[in-house]
């Protein structure tokens, strides 16, 4: 199992470097695991860089899983929600949690 | 109470309006009680409320109150809290007379309520209080409520539970613009309640060709917000460029925006009028439509309606456009309605026509001189003056014509009635509705054929066990049918029950002494006896029918319509009575004849051919190929003393199967006449129909050939 976890902010200013270091991690093995957790801030440009890697993984046959603090695995449904999670920006009161 | 001048015509409109109101009303609760149907429950629902609401202007309290009670029970049923039911109509039937009756009064003059009219309407409303939700509201106490308030109730549910469905694809280039489609989202929070949410994704290309500096997702987002679609739309403001940003009521939303549109009151409906009112759309999505619109246009396309367009852009959906058509539609048909009908006063058409029928005598006795003047250019003027005169008559005809199915309709809750009250299940089936006829047939019709249909429910249509029993369906048939044929409306009235019975008839006639036994008599011969005073084969006596009067009045009332009735029966089949009567009262296609110094005309419906009178003997018949042909000399019949021409002409005349010879001097062939009635004083005259004045200026009487007839075939029987 190989494990990457991003740290700091997962945003458009760093979408270009963060894109070659995700795609790189997806060679790294065939069961993979993301962690999100010292993730400072996500908006829409790193929530569709998850997507993509998300989608690419299962493209090559690969498990690819993010996981937060509690390593609960996230359903790539569960993104937009996720991104709520982090930033100031993209924080958005959701009831239902 | 007084009303001054204006205020009593104002009035006069409101009775008129308020019967035709009624009158819809009856016939919309009568279809009701057959197919529930949304729109046949608002019109009844706009009936009432625009009776109640005049009923107010004139200050008819009483009326008010009584409408208002109505009209509060058929907005339960409007608003969907109360279902049809037989038991409902059968409450709402009588208010509707009862309203009528009201509405009489006022026509009589009587503006207050009388005490009589209040008691009789007092169990009425009674009968209407179970289906009252909040019955304090109807006795005083009259809450009105139009439909603004009503539109803002609606408006106000569907906005506050509201909820939107927003599609969002933000542009490319958005995120190195610095703006964060999810920061937008977050935003709606402002403004409500992000119930659901989806991200579409399948935009993004593979991972070699992504850019992770533009933007690829979309957003599917459920708002539960208060605000209104604006607020919503004005979120995007700065990112609208280059996105596709759409904002749809929800789906399960969307009734309530199709009554929104339904309960709109706009008086110049454009369709994206309609929809931005209901708040389904905004103003800047309805001028984008515009212009897209405009574009095609201008690009010589032939421009898609602006519904598409919209639904195209994704701004509404497809059953809010089509609901705003509907309210569209229904707008533009109340506007054609009210363009297109002004009340005449009867009298007016009636002197118009009376004119005309002058100018087309006039006409025909300038092209008679004009004919003498043997004045080749003067005829050719008058004879384009004629054609047009022809035009003008005919024209002035057609404003007296109606369609017979306000007559037929009213049948609706005859049949219904009178159903019950037998205890059949019979149902009435229209068709020629659109059947026009002269007002004045339309006004004396209406009797006799309310005879018939009575006659043909009790007598006609058996009882449900002897239908079954017969391989019958239960419930009995009842068809009202016109048609136009030649010159003539022809009004049907036919059941499918058991025929006419032959020998009841027969031994009914003998027994009466109408007929000898054993007479051999034709089907019509025999079926024509039951329009004979007094006749009826019923055993049983019943409340409607059955006394032998009726069927006689019905004959009597047809023929003074210059009508004829045929009845065609089939045992175990049904009976169909067809009545034949002109178009129209005032005009005839004659035959003009000359007897000595006098002119006569026979209509030419009745005539069947014209034969020189071989020789004359004297005798008062002829042999007409191989038939006995009686005479009836208008000489002797008008008393002329002057002498007989030495050639003498028969005109054949048939009426009902019973044909005569007119013996007369001249044939002066056909004309089209205007019929003028003979004065009183010549009422109990025989034989003369009325009078008109021909071209010459000479006057000439309209032979009734039926009556004369009549005396020919009793004169007959002396024989």
């Amino acid at each position: 199992m190989q494990s990457l976890t991003i740290e700091g902010e997962l945003t458009v200013f760093t979408a270009a470097y963060q894109k070659t270091l995700l795609l790189a991690f997806l060679n790294t093995g065939d069961e993979l695991e993301i962690n999100l957790s010292k993730v400072s801030e996500i908006d829409t440009a790193g929530l569709q860089l998850l997507i993509l890697i998300k989608r690419e993984a299962a493209q090559s046959g690969k498990d690819l899983s993010f996981i937060m603090h509690c390593k609960r695995r996230l359903a790539t449904s569960e993104l937009p929600r996720f991104g709520q999670a982090f930033g100031e920006q993209a924080t958005f009161a959701h009831n239902e949690e | 109470m007084n009303l001054d001048k204006d205020m009593q015509e104002a009035l006069a409109t409101f009775i008129t309006e308020s019967r035709e109101l009624l009158q819809d009303m009856e016939a919309g609760l009568l279809a009701l009680e057959n197919e529930e149907n949304r729109e046949t429950v608002n019109a009844i629902f706009r009936a009432a409320h625009t009776i109640k609401g005049s009923a107010g202007l004139f200050g008819l309290d009483h009326i008010v109150r009584f409408t208002h009670v109505v009209e509060s029970v058929l907005d339960a049923l409007r608003g969907g809290n109360l279902a049809v039911s037989t038991e409902l109509v059968a409450a709402l039937l009588p208010c509707c007379d009862h309203l009528n009756s009201l509405v009489r009064d006022v026509a009589d003059g009587k503006l207050e309520e009388n005490q009589d009219m209040a008691d009789s309407g007092k169990p009425l409303l009674a009968a209407l209080q179970p289906y009252l939700k909040t019955p304090e509201a109807t006795e005083t106490g009259v809450v009105y409520r139009d439909h603004a308030e009503r539109v803002g109730t609606i408006a106000g549910n569907a906005i506050g539970t509201g909820n939107w469905l927003l599609f969002l694809q933000f542009n490319e280039n958005c995120l190195r613009d610095g703006m964060d489609p999810l920061a937008f989202i977050s935003y709606l929070t402002t403004i409500g309640e992000i119930v659901d949410m989806t991200t579409i994704s399948h935009a993004m290309p593979d991972a070699g060709n992504m850019n992770p500096e533009s933007n690829y997702l979309g957003f599917e987002v459920i708002l539960k917000s208060e605000v209104a679609k604006e607020s919503i739309e004005s979120v995007f403001d700065f990112i609208r460029d280059g996105s596709l940003i759409h904002i749809l009521p929800l789906e399960n939303r969307i009734p309530y925006y199709v009554e929104l549109i339904g309960s709109l009151t706009e008086d110049n409906a454009q369709l994206g009028e309609l929809l931005l009112k209901s708040g389904v759309i905004t103003q800047r999505e309805l001028e984008e439509g515009l212009k897209v619109q405009q574009t095609q246009a201008e690009a010589q396309q032939l421009p898609a309606r602006i519904g598409e367009i919209l639904v195209d852009q994704r701004v509404v959906q497809q059953p809010l456009v089509n609901a705003a058509l509907d309210k569209q539609k229904e707008i533009q048909n109340n506007k054609i309605r009210e363009n297109q009908t002004i009340h005449v006063d009867a009298e007016r058409l009636d002197k118009l026509i009376d004119l005309v029928g002058e100018l087309v005598i006039s006409t025909a006795s300038a092209s008679l001189l004009a004919m003498q003047a043997r004045n080749t250019a003067l005829r050719e003027v008058n004879a384009e003056i004629i054609s047009l005169v022809e035009e003008v008559r005919d024209s002035a005809l057609q404003l007296r014509m109606v369609p017979i199915g306000t007559t037929f309709s009213r049948f609706q809750r005859v049949v219904r009635d009178v159903s019950k009250e037998l205890g059949k299940d019979i149902k009435l089936a229209i068709s020629g509705a659109e059947t026009e006829v002269d007002k004045s047939v339309i006004e004396k019709i209406g009797d006799p054929l309310l005879h018939l249909v009575r006659n043909a429910m009790d007598h006609g249509i058996e009882r449900a066990e002897l239908r079954t029993a017969h391989g019958k369906p239960a419930q009995g048939t009842l068809r009202l049918n016109a048609y136009h044929s030649s010159g003539n409306i022809v009004i049907e009235v036919s059941d499918d029950g058991g025929g006419l019975n032959r020998d009841k008839i027969f031994s009914k006639a003998v027994e009466r002494g109408l007929v000898q036994p054993g007479t051999a008599l034709s089907d019509q011969e025999l079926y024509a006896l039951i329009f004979e005073p007094g006749f009826s084969t019923a055993e049983q006596v019943s409340k409607l029918s059955g006394r032998g009067v009726g069927l006689d009045v019905v004959k009597r009332n047809i023929t003074a319509l210059r009508g004829v009735i045929h009845i065609d029966s089939a045992p175990g089949q049904g009976t169909m009575m067809s009545i034949h009567l002109p178009l129209t009262l005032a005009i005839i296609d004659g035959f003009l004849a000359g007897v000595g110094d006098a002119s006569y005309v026979i209509p030419l419906d009745r005539v069947v051919e014209c034969v020189e009178l071989p020789v004359d003997d004297n005798r008062d018949y002829m042999e007409l190929r191989g038939e006995v042909l009686p005479f009836i000399r208008l000489r002797q019949l008008f008393r002329k003393n002057d002498s007989v021409s030495r050639r003498q002409n028969v005109i054949v005349v048939e009426h009902l199967d019973l044909k005569a010879g007119l013996v007369v001097d001249r044939l002066m062939g056909e004309l089209q006449t205007v019929i003028k009635p003979l004065g009183k004083l010549f009422n109990h005259v025989q034989g003369v129909d009325g009078s008109t004045i021909l071209g010459s200026g000479e006057v000439a009487l309209i032979i009734d050939v039926p009556t004369l007839l009549r005396q020919v075939a009793c004169s007959g029987n002396a024989l």
